[in-house]
Parts: C-alpha cells; structure tokens; sequence
C-alpha cells in the first residue's frame, strides 16, 4: 500500500544514505584544509576551486585501484571485514533525529518525524550498534594475517571495550535526567530556555556528561589522540594495513561516519538537537547542522593540535580516571533527580 | 501470528544443537560457546512465556542469565587461558593431571 | 498478522542454522561470528516478542562485550584448528561407557520430543494473559529494583567475584615471572641483584 507518507519516509531514508555518503567526502575535504591551515599550508587546491573536488579526485584514483589481498589472508573473513565496519556506521545513524515532525508544508495527512526510525530504545541501539563496529576492525586485522594488522586490531578491541563503559554511563546520566530513551522525546525535552536566556540544554546540566561522551567518543571512533589502532608511526596503518582499493575506502568512511554519528547523538543529547533561538521549528535542522559541524570541526582541531598518548597512558586514563568520573556522575545526576524532582 | 508453542519448539531446538556441541565438540572455547547457545535457548523460552503470561518476570530473569553468563565467560575464558599455558592445547581430554 | 509468522520463521530458520554451523565450525573465529549472527536472530524474535528492551541489551552485552571477549581470547591463543590427542584418546573408552553415553543420548531425545509434544498440546492455554503493549524499560526497572532487589544485589556481588577470579586466574603468571625479592627473603640471590644481603 503506497501512501504519501510512506513515500516520504522511504525519501528519508535515502537522503540520510546519501548525506551520510557525502559526509564523508566532505570531511575529508575539510580535514585536509584544517590540517593544512593550521600548518600553514594551503592544502589541496588543483581540482576544482579551490581543490574542492580532490574527495571526488580521492575516490576515483581509489575505484581504479587494484584490489590486493596477501595469499595467507583469510579470504572470507578479509572480505566480510570492511563490509561489517561500513554496516554498523550506516545502520547506528538510522534511529537518530535530525529534526522536528514535519508535514512537508501541507504535503502530508499526517506529520512524520525526520529520522529514519523512530524507536523507543534509540539511545541502546546506537550504543549496540556501535559496539558491533569492533568486529569489523577485530576481523580485518585477524584475518589480513600481518603482525601489524593484529596489534592494531588487539589495540582496538581493548580500547573500545575499555572506553564503551564511561560512554554507556555517560548516556545513563542523560537518560536518567530526561527519563526517557528515545532520542526524539530527550530532544524535546531540552526545547525552550531558562530565564528566556540560557537554552535548557542538557550541557548545562551535565558538564561532566559530556565531556565523558566526548572523550570515549574520540576513543571509540579510534581518533587522535586516541588513534592507537592505526598510529602511522607505530603499526604502518594498523588494522588496514593490508587493504587496498575500495575496500580500504570503505574503513576510511566508516570511520567518518562513525564521527558524523558521534556528534549527531552528542548533539542530540546535550546540545538540544534541533531546537535553538531565531529559526522557526521547520527550519531547525539548520541548527542541527550547525551543531554538528561545530562538534565535526572540533574533532578535527583535536587531531591536529594534540600529539597520540602512550597507550598505558590511554587505558589508565580510560580505568582510572574517566570511568570513576562517570560513575560519579551518574550518582550525582540521580541523587540531583531524586532531590530536585526534575 | 506465532504461538508460544513455536518458540518452545525453537528453544528446545537450540538448546539440543548447544548440549551437542558441548558433547560432541574437543575444543574449549567451541565448548563454551555451546553452553552459551545453551543459556540463549532458555532465555527465548523465558521471554516467550513472560510474554504469552503478560508478565514481565520473564524479561527480568533473562537480564539475571545475561549477567551470569558474563561471569561464566569471563571465568571460563580466564581458566582456558591459564590451562593453555600450562599445556599447549584446548583439548580437554588432554588435561588429565591435577598437578600443574 | 501472517507477517509475524514469516518473520518468525525467518529468524528462526537463521538462529537454527547459524547455531549448528557454530558446533560444526573447526574454526573458532568463524564460530565465534556464526554466534554473533545467531543473537542477532534471537533478538529479532524478543522484537516479536514485544521486548526490544532485552533485544538491545543482549546485542549490548553478548554480541558487544562477550564475544569481543572470546575473539580477543582466539587471536591471543592463536590455535584455530582442532587437533586430537594421538593415541590418547582410546585410553578411557570402553564399551560399556559407550553404551551408556548412546542411552543417555536416546533418553534426552526422547524427552525433548516429549517436551516439544507437550509444549504443543499447552500453547493455546495461555493466550488470554497477553498485554497489548510491549512493558517499557520503566516498568522493567521498577520490578527490578523491588521485586528483584535480592537477586539484583547478588548478581553484582557474583559479577565483582567472577571479575577478581579473572584477574587472579588468567594474570598469576606476571606474579611467577617476577619475584619480588622483599617478598621471597629465603630465596637464592639471583643475578644481578648482588646488593641483596644474602
């Protein structure tokens, strides 16, 4: 049964797929510039103006690349390996909201959300799904039977796992103060503003919640100065070491992705999603962008201003410092609830 | 629209297939995997009647196996890591001595 | 609702494959991942079952953190196919274990069948006690922390035991590696510790 509404959703759909897909190439653009300005540098300028077609350059030298696989690889497996990374990263982006109910200016009976899925358990499925991308990482260095590969690959599942809990508290804490765990519904518990001036963000009830989601998030998504699975200087290129042609693409945009996806849930459950001062509710998903560039640029600042830890360095902090943080958190963001009746 | 009749049937299907593994299999990680398949047909039964008795003790109790068997894995996994060192092999027929 | 019957089917017929790949498989990591496959077809049936709660949270826990955990602990062994102990294993097979391990095997497939036939027979009894909508992660944790507050406490004691076992079984050899000398005063001095009054 084809109706209005199902079309739009099935628009939806496509456009985030496509978004996402761009977002990628974006981010590549942007990073090579930030990079470059901040070394002072002009970056890529040949194609395009002002070398904003190099991402379209990237990908096709990359088409035209030949697949290599070494002959002790696990075939199977070399295969599955990018192909699970790319998975989880589309799949993690496909329960968060991006903006307010909408009917398309009339178009629709009934309004529809503009997310893909708007499910109850949103907050867990993202957290699910993201903890599924460490099989992709884990396999592709397993299975590319290269000493480098496997220590980036072992780096990164202790990494992950280590820094999955303060993420997961991190989320309890908000969770705990909207009481809900739908995306939607903790976004639109943060519309509106104190004394008309401060928006009622959850960043300003959780300082210490969103630094402890960003900080696990840069680990999660394997970023400098978290960037131990790949350090160039260490492990050639860690987990991809062996990968080639679109294969190799695929983590590189995985790995975007996954950024992208960060910073939407960061946005949408401490900075308000699309909800902010100026803009009529149908244009929020301006702010949405907004934001999430913001956070997008900031990721990208990190990597190029602060150098790698030690990696004793990174799981003592992760164990010792950020988890106790986090828990402590919790505690005082529930007892907060509990006393103030939020 | 499927009963719980259906999902009986699956359970015990599964856990079958696991308590063959754990029988039939000389490998202690293949092991332990079975026992976890094992845990997972009873948690589909346990989810099955909660929902066809429209209680929710059903869900609460799969939570409670989810946790234990975390506890197993890691305390398995741990045993088969010092076991290996000891040996040189996941085979638990040749672990027949109790002095280390 | 023939939906949820096919969707029933569907991942069921995937849970039941994957599992028994997982028991064929001589390869671990290909088991290890025929496992992950088969939780993800478990928790597409607790979705049916209108508990998305519990199919979230055993993706969380099982696929993410457990499994990760037994990959983690293939590769650092790094033994992937079986082998047989030669010659050994003859040793302790005798003929009347064999005809007691065959009874105990027809004696279990004997009670499944009869279980299943049973479970048959029952399944229409319980169709009144149905809710209409799924119980919210609310509700869940409300019973959790009162009904269930016991077992809740003692589940986190057995976590906290189970983590320290762990930690002394799997990281004893650190402590055989290296001695301390404070702490072994009667041992023999070893080289290059000559400052050690012996």
């Amino acid at each position: 049964m084809i109706t209005p509404v199902l079309i739009a959703q099935l628009c939806i759909v496509g456009f985030v797929f496509f978004m996402l897909l761009n977002s990628a190439a974006v981010m590549v653009y942007v990073e090579r510039k930030v990079a470059a300005k901040i070394q002072q540098r002009m970056g890529p300028w040949l194609v395009g103006y002002r070398g904003a077609l190099q991402p379209l350059a990237d990908i096709v030298k990359l088409m035209f690349k030949e697949e290599l696989r070494p002959a002790a690889a696990d075939g199977v497996l070399f295969a599955l390996a990018p192909v699970i990374s790319a998975t989880a990263a589309f799949t993690a982006f496909s329960v968060v909201p991006f903006g307010a109910e909408t009917t398309f200016f009339g178009l629709l009976d009934r309004p529809v959300p503009l997310q893909v899925a708007d499910v109850n358990v949103a907050v867990l499925v993202v957290f699910a799904v993201t903890s599924m991308g460490v099989y992709g990482i884990v396999l592709a260095g397993w299975s590319s039977n290269s000493k480098y590969s496997l220590l980036g690959a072992l780096r990164s599942s202790a990494q992950m796992i280590s820094y999955e809990l303060s993420y997961g508290l991190a989320l309890a804490s908000v969770l705990v103060l909207a009481g809900s765990m739908s995306l939607r519904d903790i976004v639109n518990a943060q519309a509106g503003a104190w004394f008309h001036v401060i928006p009622r963000w959850y960043l300003f009830l959780q300082p210490l919640g969103f630094f402890i989601y960003m900080t696990a998030g840069v680990a999660e998504t394997n970023r400098a100065p978290f960037d131990f699975p790949e350090a160039e200087q260490e492990l050639v290129a860690g987990y991809h070491t062996e990968y080639s042609s679109m294969s190799f693409a695929m983590f590189f945009m995985a790995e975007y992705i996954n950024m992208v996806t960060v910073s939407a849930v960061a946005t949408d459950l401490f900075l308000g999603g699309w909800h902010g001062p100026f803009l009529p509710e149908y244009l929020g998903w301006i702010w949405f962008l907004l934001k999430v560039s913001f956070l997008l640029f900031f990721y990208v600042w990190m990597r190029w201003t602060l150098p790698r830890y030690r990696y004793d360095q990174l799981m003592q902090f992760g164990w010792k410092v950020l988890l106790p943080l986090s828990v402590l958190n919790l505690l005082l963001t529930a007892a907060g609830v509990l006393y103030f009746g939020v | 629209m499927a009963g719980l009749n259906h999902y009986l049937a699956l359970s015990g299907l599964l856990f079958g297939i696991g308590a063959t593994g754990v029988v039939l299999r000389r490998n202690l990680i293949t092991m332990l995997l079975s026992i976890e398949v094992m845990l997972n047909a009873v948690n589909l039964s346990f989810i099955a009647f909660g929902r066809f008795l429209g209680a929710p003790d059903g869900q609460i109790i799969v939570f409670f196996v989810v946790t234990v068997a975390a506890a197993e894995a890691a305390v398995g996994l741990a045993i088969v890591i010092a076991l290996f060192r000891h040996v040189e092999s996941l085979n638990p027929d040749s672990f027949r001595e109790l002095k280390g | 609702m023939a939906y949820n019957l096919i969707l029933f089917y569907a991942f069921g017929a995937v849970a039941v494959a994957a599992t028994v790949l997982v028991i064929a498989q001589s390869n671990p990591v290909y088991s290890v991942l025929l496992l992950i496959a088969s939780f993800m077809a478990l928790a597409g049936l607790y979705v049916l079952l209108d508990a998305p709660f519990v199919a979230v949270t055993q993706i969380i826990v099982y696929a993410g953190a457990i499994m990760v955990l037994f990959l983690f602990v293939v590769m650092l062994l790094n033994v992937p196919r079986e082998e047989a102990v030669a010659g050994e294993i003859e040793a302790h097979e005798s003929g009347s274990a064999r005809a007691f391990g065959t009874l105990l095997t027809i004696l279990m497939g004997v009670e499944l069948a009869w279980a299943l036939g049973s479970a048959t027979r029952l399944g229409g009894r319980f169709a009144g006690g149905q809710r209409a909508t799924a119980w919210t992660v609310r509700e869940i944790g409300r019973i959790l922390f009162t009904s269930y507050a016991f077992a809740f406490e003692a589940t986190s004691v057995l976590i906290l035991i189970a983590m320290i076992g762990a930690i002394a079984l799997a990281g004893r050899h650190l402590a055989e590696k290296k001695p301390s000398p404070i702490s072994h005063p009667q041992s023999p001095i070893t080289a290059g510790s000559d400052k050690w009054p012996g």
